[in-house]
């Protein structure tokens, strides 16, 4: 009885998981460009892998358990994972869009864009100091 | 001295955590991996102890771990479901109404600043884009531009990041 009910919990973790890494998976082919597109590939994809590896978890710990100590493996090596995704995923994120800002690629209907007024300050200041040099 | 100390022994408890069902010491570790894990471990910890421990034990408080795991499972955790279920919604609807716009959270140290950013690339409708390193000010973009909100500049930290910035301050400053 306990078995089942444990098991059913890993079955419904892993549906949750596997339905927020889809509507990831959908947000990538609907929005229109880059930056709505990382709306739907870090929060979707991270809030996912935490239910997909709570159910890891939960298997490890049950083997664990049971008596076989390499269910521990399985228990830490995952929640490490989980760690190493809730600090990079975010960090990556910022970096492609830090550098699709850089590289010229600007929001799709954007309302405002403070950074490109910040950019184009930037260049009058910077061009005003090369004609005073020169 | 100190900063050795404390870096050897975070290593050797994350090679230990590691390498768990090698042995039978404690019912987990081998002899081997023991004695291998301590070698390794005051090997880096002397080569890397200057850029672990940065000359002030600000984080050594455990209060501030306290707070910072109440903040991971209370306020960070609901915000993150709740920025699934709006990314879910737009993903359907396909409304959206984006812009890019600045705030200043008036965090001094690296650590909060990462933590805030980070915070708010997994949170409601926003993701961190650039940042100005001399001022610490945040350039977000936003998925769905409130208007009341740009009245005022920079925007308010309430709309983007709630009461972000005093938890982190707790926790990193």
């Amino acid at each position: 009885m306990l078995d089942m009910i444990l098991t059913s919990i890993i079955y419904l973790l892993l549906a949750i998981g596997v339905f927020f890494n889809l509507l990831a998976g959908i947000g990538l082919l609907r929005f229109p460009d880059v930056y709505t597109r990382l709306h739907a590939g870090t929060k979707c994809t991270t809030f996912g892998s935490i239910f997909i590896i709570g159910s890891v978890i939960l298997i490890g710990l049950k083997t664990w358990y049971l008596g076989d100590v390499n269910g521990s493996v399985l228990t830490i090596h995952s929640a490490v994972a989980l760690i190493a995704i809730l600090l990079t995923n975010p960090t990556g994120a910022h970096a492609i869009a830090r550098a699709a800002h850089r590289s010229g690629v600007m929001p799709e209907n954007a309302v405002i864009d403070e950074l490109q007024i910040k950019g184009k300050k930037q260049k009058k200041t910077e061009k005003k100091e090369t004609e005073d040099h020169t | 001295m100190i900063s050795f100390i404390i870096t050897t022994i975070i290593c050797f408890i994350t090679y230990l955590l590691l390498t768990t069902g090698s042995g039978s010491f404690l019912g987990l570790w081998s002899i081997e991996e023991i004695l291998i894990g301590l070698i390794l471990s005051l090997i880096t910890g002397f080569i890397t102890h200057g850029l672990f421990v940065k000359n002030n034990m600000r984080m050594a408080n455990p209060m501030r771990w306290i707070y910072f795991i109440g903040y991971l499972i209370g306020p960070f955790f609901v915000s993150l479901a709740k920025a699934n279920i709006d990314v879910a919604y737009r993903v359907i609807t396909g409304k959206i109404k984006p812009g890019i716009v600045k705030i200043k959270p008036d965090l001094k140290t690296d650590l909060g600043i990462t933590m805030l950013a980070n915070s708010i690339t997994l949170t409601p409708g926003t993701l961190s884009v650039d940042i100005d390193e001399t001022t610490n000010e945040l350039y977000i973009h936003w998925i769905n531009v409130d208007e009341d909100a740009l009245k005022k500049k920079p925007v308010d930290c309430k709309y983007i990041c709630g009461n972000f910035p005093k938890w982190i301050r707790r926790i990193a400053e």
